[in-house]
C-alpha cells in the first residue's frame, strides 16, 4: 500500500459495530408502525397442482382478519430476471408448482391470529404428476411445468470457442469426468421480511433486500406506479448471499394487503418458508472433458452441464450461463465448448448463491484436473502453474483479464502450506489437496435491461463542515459497504473517516446503485464515491484558495487538514474552508456516478461474466479422515487472494474467512432434501447443518498484489467477498483423495459416502 | 381473565435488565416474543423459532438459554438479560468492545445472542481456552464470519479482564 493513503488501506471499525452490538440495530422484522398489521402466505402443499377453486370466507369472518387476498386481488403480469423468461405471478392462477407456491395471502391483528386464519382458506387442488428428477424432465412424455417451455427447458446454452474437436484430437491424453453437486440455501440468519405501507398513492416498503433499486423498479412495474411514488427502504439486514436479491412474495402481497386495509402490513417469512422459497445454488450434474499435451498444458476443455432449476427461472438463466463462463477464466486454454441445459422440476426455484453458478463446475474442474494430472505423473500444483492465466490476457469467451497473480497465489499457498514437504509424505489418514477460482468484481451488464449507470453517489458536507454525508444506493448486508464506501469518501475528499456519515439503501434519499450481488459494490458503487469525494475536495480547494489568495493548484487536503503541496505546511482546516463555502455558495455537495465500458463478446450470452476486473485465488487444504467413521476433519486451510487494493483489511480478511467458511459448509453438510412427493425433509437449521463453531478449521489468508494496480478499480481495487468459496469444494475433494486413495464425485462430501468408499475400496482390494 | 375466545392470562413478573415488570400472557406466550413485542428489546432476535440458531440467546438467571424455547410463564419470578442490559449506561461491555475491535461483527443479527453466550462463559470461566470458547459459542450459529473474529474477541475480552 502505497503511503498517501491515510484512510483506505487501514482496519478502521465498522461504522454501524457499535449498534449491532448493543442491540440497538434495527432489522426490518424489528420495526414497528402505529396500527400496524402483520400478514402471510398461504403456499402449496402439493408440488404440481391445478387449483380448481379458492375459499376464502371463512378465514374472512375470523375476528382480527383484516383482508385475504388471492391472484384475483393482484396483478397477473409475470416477473423475473429477464422479459424472455417472465414466468412468475404473485400468486398462482391456474397451476401451483411446488411444495411452498404462493397462493393466498392474509393480513390480521397479530401473528397467531394469521396463522390460523391461513388454515382457514380451502383451496381445492388436483394433483398433476410431478417432475422431481432433472435428468428425466426433458424426456418426451414427462408434464409440462410451464406450457411455453417445451421439454421443461427452461435455458439452454451452446457455446463452442475456438475448436474443442481439433484440439482432443491433437491432444497427448484426453479424459471426461463426471460429477454431481448439490442443492443448497444460503440461510441467512435473519429471515425475510417486508413492511408495505401504501398511502396517499404512494406505496413505502421496508425490506430486508439486496437490492431496494431492484425491488422499486419491480413494484412500480407490477401495480403501475411511477419509480417515483415507490420508496424501498434497506434497514440493517442479516445477510443475504443471494437470497435476498430478488422480490418475494412478500413485497407485492404486503403492498397489497395495505391498500386494501390502509394499514401498514408487516409480512414475514419463517424458516421453513425461507427454504421452501429458496433461491439457492442450483444443483448440477457436470461432465468435464479435456484435452493435455505432454507437459500437461491444457489444449481445450469441453463442459457438458444440466442443472436443476426448480420451478421458476428466479436469476438462474444469469447461473447457467455462469457455471460454463467462469471456467476459462484461471486456465490460459484457448478451446471451450460448453453445453447447458437448465431445467425446470417442480421443486423451489434455485437463484444466485454466493459465487453464483461458479463454485460446483469450479469443483468438476479442480476434480478432474488433479486426476489428469495423476494420469500424467504431474504434481496438481505443477500442472496448475503451467496452465494459470497471465495478465492482460483474453479469455476465448472474451472477458478481458488485466491485472491476475494467480500464478503468485499458486506459488504462496505452495509455501505457505509447505506443500512440497508434506505432499506425498503425509502419515496414512491424512492428505493435502489445491484448487483455484477467480471471480468477478461486479457485472459488466445491469441486472435488468436499462441505460442507467451501475452506481452513483453524492456527498454533502454538513454546513459547519465538521462531517460530511455520503448518501449512496450501494447496500451493506453485513460485508461492511458502508464502512469501505466513508473510507473511501474520506481519502478522496482529504477528510477523515471518523467524521463521516452515511445514508444508504434508501431509494427516496439516496442516489441509485443495483445492490449487493456479484462482488459489485467496492469497485463500481467505490468509483462513483470516489468521483464524488474529488469534486467535493476540488470545490473546497477553490475555496481555500480564495481565502489564502494562493492558486489552487498549489494546495491538497489529507485528513481534514489543507496544505501547501510544495512545503507540506497546513493552512487550513478542511472544516473552515467548508464552512466558508457554505456561507458564500451554499451547500457543498459532490456527486459521482459510474458506468463500466462495453465488455465482452457479441455471441449469444456473451454479457454474463463480463466484468471490469476480476480477483483470483487458490486454496490449499490439509484434512485428517477417520477410516472407520469416514468422518473428515480439516486441520487446516491456506487461502491466497488477489484482490487488488485493499481498502480495509480487516474486513476484508473477515470476508475470506466467511466465503470459505460457506465453501466448506457446502463441501461436506449443507444439502436440501426432499421426500418423494417434493416436500422439503430438513427444512430447519437443526437437519440443515451449517458448520458451527466446532467445525472450522485453523484458516490462514493472505493476500499478493500485482506489481501494476488493476487499472479499472478505483485504487486498484477487486473482488474479495464471493471469490473465496469458489475453491473451497474441489480444494477438500482433492485433500480426501490424497488422504485416503477415494475419489468423491458428488456433493456433499459428507462423512457417509468417504466410509461407502473406503468400503467399496476394500472390498474391491479383497476380491482382487 | 379471559378473551373472548375463552383463552386465559396469566400474570407473569420479570426482572428483565435490571427492571421489573407484570405482564399478562397466554399460556403459550414465549419468552423471545414478551421481550420484543411486550417490552420492545428486539435486540434479541427471531432466527429458527425452534432453538436451533442461538439469536435469541438471553441469559435467564445468568445461563444462556434460548428464549424462543422458553414459555414465558416458566421465566415468571426470574431475572432475564438481553443484549440491551450488557452495556453499562454508555459504557460498553468489554465483551463487546472486543468484538468490534476484531471486526467480529458482519450482519450484526447473531452478534447479540453471541455476546451473551460469551458473557455467560466468561462469567463461569475468566479465561476459557479456544475450544472452550467455541464449545460454548457452538449453539449460536453466524453465516457471515466462520466464527474466526468472533473466537479471537472472546478470548481478547477474556485477556483484558
Amino acid at each position: 500500500m502505497p503511503e498517501e493513503f491515510d484512510v483506505i488501506g487501514r482496519a478502521k471499525p465498522k461504522i454501524d459495530g457499535r449498534a449491532k452490538a448493543t442491540g440497538q440495530a434495527r432489522y426490518c422484522g424489528d420495526l414497528k408502525f402505529p396500527n400496524m398489521l402483520v400478514g402471510k402466505i398461504l403456499t402449496s402443499p402439493y408440488a404440481h397442482a391445478r387449483i380448481l377453486s379458492i375459499d376464502t370466507s371463512e378465514a374472512e369472518k375470523l375476528p382480527g382478519v383484516k383482508a385475504v387476498i388471492t391472484h384475483r386481488d393482484v396483478p397477473d403480469l409475470k416477473y423475473g430476471i429477464s422479459p424472455a423468461r417472465w414466468d412468475e405471478n404473485i400468486f398462482c392462477i391456474d397451476k401451483v408448482r411446488f411444495v411452498g407456491d404462493k397462493v393466498a395471502a392474509v393480513a390480521a391483528v397479530d401473528e397467531e391470529t394469521v396463522y390460523q386464519a391461513l388454515k382457514l382458506i380451502r383451496v381445492e387442488y388436483e394433483e398433476l404428476p410431478a417432475v422431481l428428477d432433472p435428468l428425466t424432465s426433458m424426456d418426451e412424455g414427462m408434464p409440462q411445468i410451464h406450457e411455453q417451455f417445451p421439454r421443461n427447458i427452461n435455458t439452454e446454452i451452446h457455446q463452442h470457442f475456438g475448436d474443442v474437436e481439433k484440439a482432443f484430437a491433437e491432444a497427448y491424453h484426453v479424459r471426461t469426468d463426471r460429477f454431481v453437486g448439490q442443492r443448497t440455501y444460503q440461510s441467512p440468519i435473519e429471515p425475510h421480511s417486508a413492511i408495505a405501507i401504501w398511502a396517499d398513492g404512494k406505496l413505502t416498503v421496508y425490506s430486508s433486500t439486496q437490492s431496494p433499486h431492484y425491488f422499486q423498479y419491480y413494484l412500480a412495474r407490477e401495480f403501475g406506479l411511477p419509480m417515483g411514488d415507490v420508496r424501498v427502504i434497506k434497514p440493517f439486514v442479516g445477510g443475504g448471499f443471494g437470497g435476498k436479491l430478488e422480490p418475494t412474495g412478500l413485497e407485492f402481497a404486503g403492498a397489497v394487503l395495505s391498500r386494501l386495509t390502509g394499514r401498514p402490513v408487516k409480512m414475514f417469512y419463517d424458516r421453513h418458508e425461507m427454504f421452501a422459497h429458496n433461491r439457492g445454488r442450483h444443483r448440477q450434474y457436470m461432465e468435464i472433458t479435456s484435452g493435455v499435451d505432454k507437459d500437461g498444458r491444457i489444449l481445450g476443455v469441453h463442459a457438458n452441464f444440466i442443472m436443476d432449476g426448480g420451478a421458476y427461472t428466479s436469476l438462474g438463466v444469469a447461473s447457467a450461463y455462469y457455471a460454463g463462463a467462469m471456467l476459462p477464466l484461471t486456465y490460459g486454454f484457448e478451446n471451450f465448448k460448453f453445453d447447458m441445459y437448465r431445467v425446470y422440476t417442480n421443486l423451489p426455484a434455485c437463484g444466485a448463491q454466493r459465487g453464483h453458478g461458479a463454485p460446483q463446475p469450479r469443483y468438476a474442474l479442480e476434480c478432474h484436473l488433479d486426476m489428469v494430472a495423476g494420469d500424467l505423473g504431474m504434481d496438481p500444483i505443477e500442472l496448475r502453474l503451467r496452465n494459470a492465466r497471465r495478465p492482460d490476457t483474453v479469455t476465448p469467451n472474451d472477458f478481458q483479464v488485466n491485472s491476475c497473480e494467480l500464478t503468485a497465489c499458486l506459488e504462496k499457498a505452495r509455501e505457505l502450506s509447505r506443500w512440497d514437504e508434506k505432499k506425498g509424505h503425509l502419515p496414512p489418514g491424512r492428505g493435502i489437496g489445491v484448487a483455484v477460482g477467480s471471480f468477478v468484481s461486479g457485472a459488466g451488464y445491469p441486472i435488468y435491461r436499462t441505460d442507467l449507470p451501475h452506481a452513483a453517489a453524492v456527498i454533502r458536507v454538513n454546513e459547519d463542515g465538521t462531517s460530511a454525508t455520503l448518501y449512496t444506493g450501494a447496500v451493506d448486508i453485513g460485508q461492511g459497504s458502508d464502512t469501505v464506501l466513508c473510507q473511501m469518501a474520506a481519502q478522496a475528499m482529504g477528510f477523515t473517516y471518523e467524521n463521516m456519515k452515511i445514508v444508504s439503501a434508501d431509494t427516496e434519499t439516496a442516489p441509485h446503485d443495483f445492490g449487493a450481488y456479484a462482488s459489485r459494490q467496492t469497485l463500481m458503487s467505490g468509483w462513483a464515491v470516489k468521483r464524488a469525494g474529488e469534486e467535493v475536495k476540488a470545490q473546497l480547494l477553490d475555496m481555500a484558495a480564495a481565502m489564502l489568495g494562493v492558486a489552487a493548484d498549489t494546495l491538497d487536503c489529507r485528513m481534514g487538514v489543507v496544505f501547501d503541496r510544495a512545503t507540506g505546511e497546513g493552512k487550513l482546516d478542511f472544516a473552515q474552508a467548508a464552512r466558508a463555502f457554505f456561507v458564500k455558495h451554499g451547500p457543498l455537495v459532490g456527486k459521482g456516478s459510474y458506468a463500466p465500458p462495453k465488455l465482452g463478446g457479441t455471441f449469444k450470452g456473451a454479457a454474463v461474466g463480463t466484468s471490469p476486473a476480476y480477483s483470483f485465488a487458490t486454496q490449499v487444504s490439509e484434512v485428517e479422515i477417520d477410516a472407520e467413521t469416514g468422518e473428515i476433519k480439516v486441520a487446516e486451510v491456506w487461502d491466497v487472494h488477489d484482490c487488488g487494493t485493499v481498502i480495509n483489511p480487516a474486513l476484508l480478511s473477515a470476508q475470506v474467512h466467511g466465503a470459505l467458511y460457506m465453501g466448506m459448509g457446502e463441501s461436506v453438510w449443507e444439502q436440501v432434501v426432499f421426500d418423494d412427493k417434493g416436500r422439503i425433509l430438513n427444512g430447519n437449521l437443526g437437519e440443515y447443518r451449517l458448520p458451527t463453531a466446532l467445525d472450522m478449521p485453523k484458516i490462514t489468508s493472505a493476500l499478493v498484489h500485482s506489481e501494476v494496480p488493476e487499472p479499472a478499480g478505483p485504487w486498484g481495487v477487486k473482488e474479495v467477498g464471493e471469490g473465496a468459496t469458489i475453491p473451497t469444494m474441489g480444494c477438500y475433494a482433492n485433500a480426501i483423495y490424497d488422504a485416503m486413495g477415494i475419489r468423491l464425485d458428488s456433493l456433499p462430501l459428507s462423512y457417509e459416502k468417504v466410509w461407502r468408499a473406503l468400503k467399496e475400496k476394500r472390498e474391491a482390494a479383497s476380491v482382487n | 381473565m379471559e378473551d373472548r375466545q375463552g383463552r386465559s392470562r396469566h400474570l407473569v413478573t420479570l426482572v428483565v435488565n435490571g427492571d421489573e415488570y407484570t405482564l399478562a400472557v397466554k399460556a403459550n406466550t414465549l419468552l423471545v416474543n414478551v421481550l420484543r413485542d411486550m417490552l420492545d428489546l428486539t435486540g434479541t432476535k427471531r432466527g429458527c423459532e425452534l432453538g436451533d440458531c442461538g439469536s435469541c440467546t438471553v441469559l435467564l438467571d445468568g445461563r444462556p438459554v434460548n428464549s424462543c424455547l422458553v414459555l414465558a410463564v416458566e421465566a415468571d419470578g426470574h431475572e432475564v438479560t438481553t443484549i440491551e442490559g450488557v452495556a453499562q449506561n454508555d459504557r460498553l461491555d468489554r465483551i463487546q468492545e472486543a468484538f468490534i475491535e476484531n471486526a467480529a461483527i458482519q450482519c450484526g443479527y447473531c452478534t447479540p445472542g453471541m455476546i451473551l453466550s460469551a458473557k455467560a462463559l466468561l462469567t463461569r470461566n475468566p479465561h476459557p481456552t479456544e475450544a472452550e470458547v467455541r464449545q460454548a459459542i457452538a449453539g449460536n450459529l453466524c453465516r457471515c464470519t466462520g466464527y474466526v473474529n468472533i473466537v479471537k474477541a472472546v478470548l481478547a475480552a477474556a485477556e483484558n479482564s
